[in-house]
């Protein structure tokens, strides 16, 4: 075995204080492998009997060079790895990499992929809100709301399977529309689930919102002002917990949420119970854009008809030579979008999801970054939860609501 | 462009001679990396850019001067507003000023860019590798670092492979 290089207390004597150093204070690893991190998420925290007085999280346990790698790829090969950052929330990673590509090459969407695309993003933050809830309450010992929660996003994947067959890592969304139209089944599917849902949200309300251990222990606990949040970069839910009015659906709409009508969930208080209402209450939201959406679910193609950026249908390749060289030209060389770089911002169930994409008019994109909401919200833990006690530092890291795989990419 | 941008382009292009670029309906701004912690003070005191969406870069290898462009994306949160900022970085030992003063985050996102491209920033007060391990060699974003493949390590071929790492070979 070889010797692994320790890193060095003079490393990170900057970020603990001195008394560290004169054994007054506490160094204690917790992570990566520990439940409640969520994930392969360390922190070395600095104790004073059980109270934080730093905390230093270590990321990139995670990382698989996604970046790196997309550049290697077509731009419809490399969408396959979006899925894999945040996978909590795989078809909104797709849905920011789609709109990014058809914003550089200027491709149209067809009202109808628009409208799926919208259905199925909301089912998924809802799903992600699902299983946030479920382990950020198992984080505080309210063991039952896992149970229920893990229950319903069961049905929210039955759903994705049935679009797209697969349950968590679809890439069902591609750049001009979607893979294929959705199945007859998929309506009855989602009224069943939206006929359900709200009084299952009555139900999670009804174990936690009033529950007295449950106010304790999230009550006036990891609290940051509006103006503070915003400045450490938090987005999602997490901002909109302190108050400040930020949902990129609202204030840079895309894909035709400027039609639905719905709320954004504010509190005031910057706490880790008013994350859980704002989240709580972003599900019911969410419902409410499905059903807009479903009702007036328009007709039409699935997908752009322009064949430069997109695949035909398989139909047209036996009737139509056209067809038969663009599906070629597709697959094995790409497309190449003009010289130029865009970023596109979207609402992801963390926050502000964004994507720049740099293209230098080959069939692979010259440079790809997501600016992935749980980096930045993470980042603010080390001031949340200074001062608090170590358990209450872990319910604030399920309040910020980070997934490793979003933070490291 | 946006209408309610354009006063804040122009004032930017006045004051810092910025030069502005056009595409896909979105205008960037590319300003030399002197002015930049002056036009970031200026975007967030006097415009009301409230949050540092993204700090990235882009490398334009074998291209040296300027090998990389940093990009900021600032979003004014209030007016509804988005701006990105092109900022050119000759490849002879990168540097740019920090904006960690003005925007908290820029913090993790300027280890990011340092971790990935191995440009420094200056009065940053934590520089270290955030994603790359503390005693990684080499910049994985950069152009001219391969797009690697490593072999798994197992118990049986672990002092193998382990001969072979470079920091191994170093000491």
């Amino acid at each position: 075995m070889t010797d692994l290089k320790e890193v060095s207390y003079e490393e990170i004597r900057h970020l603990v204080s001195d008394r560290a150093f004169s054994g007054e204070t506490v160094l204690l690893n917790m992570g990566p492998q520990h439940p409640s991190t969520h994930g392969v998420l360390r922190l070395l925290l600095e104790l004073d009997a059980e109270t934080v007085v730093n905390c230093i999280p270590d990321v990139g346990f995670l990382h698989t060079g996604i970046e790196k790698n997309m550049e290697a790829k077509t731009y419809q090969k490399a969408e396959v790895m979006t899925d894999r950052m945040d996978y909590m929330n795989p078809v909104g990673n797709n849905f920011t990499y789609c709109l990014a590509v058809e914003k550089l090459t200027g491709l149209d969407v067809p009202a109808r992929a628009q409208a799926i695309r919208v259905i199925l993003a909301e089912l998924t933050r809802i799903a992600s809100h699902l299983v946030w809830l479920g382990t950020s309450a198992l984080d505080v010992a309210a063991m039952s709301v896992f149970l229920y929660s893990f229950r319903e996003r069961e049905q929210i994947l039955d759903i994705m399977e049935l679009v797209s067959g697969q349950r968590m890592m679809t890439t069902y969304f591609r750049p001009g529309g979607v893979w294929r139209d959705v199945p007859v089944e998929f309506e009855p599917a989602v009224r069943a689930f939206l006929d359900i849902f709200p009084r299952r949200v009555d139900e999670y309300e009804a174990l936690l919102t009033k529950n007295p251990l449950f106010l304790d222990r999230t009550r006036k606990i990891g609290v940051i002002s509006g103006e503070e949040a915003i400045n450490w970069g938090l987005t999602g839910a997490s901002l909109r917990g302190s108050g400040v009015n930020y949902d990129v659906r609202k204030v840079f709409p895309y894909s035709g949420y400027e039609q639905y009508d719905f709320e954004v969930p504010l509190r005031s208080e910057g706490d880790v119970y008013a994350r859980y209402l704002v989240r709580v209450e972003e599900m019911r939201q969410s419902l409410r854009i499905i059903r807009q959406a479903l009702d007036t679910l328009p007709a039409g193609p699935f997908r752009s008809s322009n064949h430069k950026f997109t695949p035909p249908l398989r139909s047209e390749i036996g009737v139509s030579m056209e067809a038969l060289i663009h599906h070629f030209k597709y697959w094995t060389e790409g497309f190449r979008p003009p010289v130029g770089s865009v970023y596109v911002a979207t609402e992801s169930p963390r926050g502000e999801l964004g994507c720049f994409l740099e293209s230098d008019g080959g069939p692979k994109p010259y440079r790809v970054h997501f600016r992935t909401p749980s980096f930045d919200n993470l980042q603010v833990l080390p001031k949340l939860g200074k001062g608090h006690l170590v358990a209450d530092l872990v319910a604030i890291i399920g309040s910020v609501d980070i997934v490793l795989g979003d933070v490291d990419r | 462009m946006n209408e309610k941008l354009q006063p804040i382009t122009q004032a930017l292009i006045e004051k810092f001679s910025a030069a502005p670029q056009e595409f896909a309906g979105e205008t960037s701004l590319v300003l030399a990396v002197e002015s930049l912690s002056a036009a970031a003070q200026a975007l967030h005191r006097e415009f009301g850019f409230e949050l540092l969406s993204c700090i990235t870069a882009v490398d334009y290898w074998p291209q040296e001067e300027p090998r990389f462009h940093l990009i900021y994306r600032f979003t004014s949160v209030s007016q509804a507003l988005a701006l990105t900022l092109r900022v050119p970085v000759s490849g002879i030992s990168p540097a740019a000023p920090s904006l960690e003063t003005e925007y908290r985050n820029a913090n993790w996102q300027e280890r990011e860019v340092f971790d990935m491209f191995g440009i420094r920033f200056e009065g940053h007060s934590d520089l270290r590798r955030i994603l790359m391990p503390a005693d990684w060699q080499g910049h994985p974003q950069r152009k001219d670092y391969p797009l690697g493949y490593e072999e798994p390590q197992y118990t049986f071929n672990f002092d193998e492979i382990a001969a072979r790492k470079p920091f191994a070979a170093r000491e």
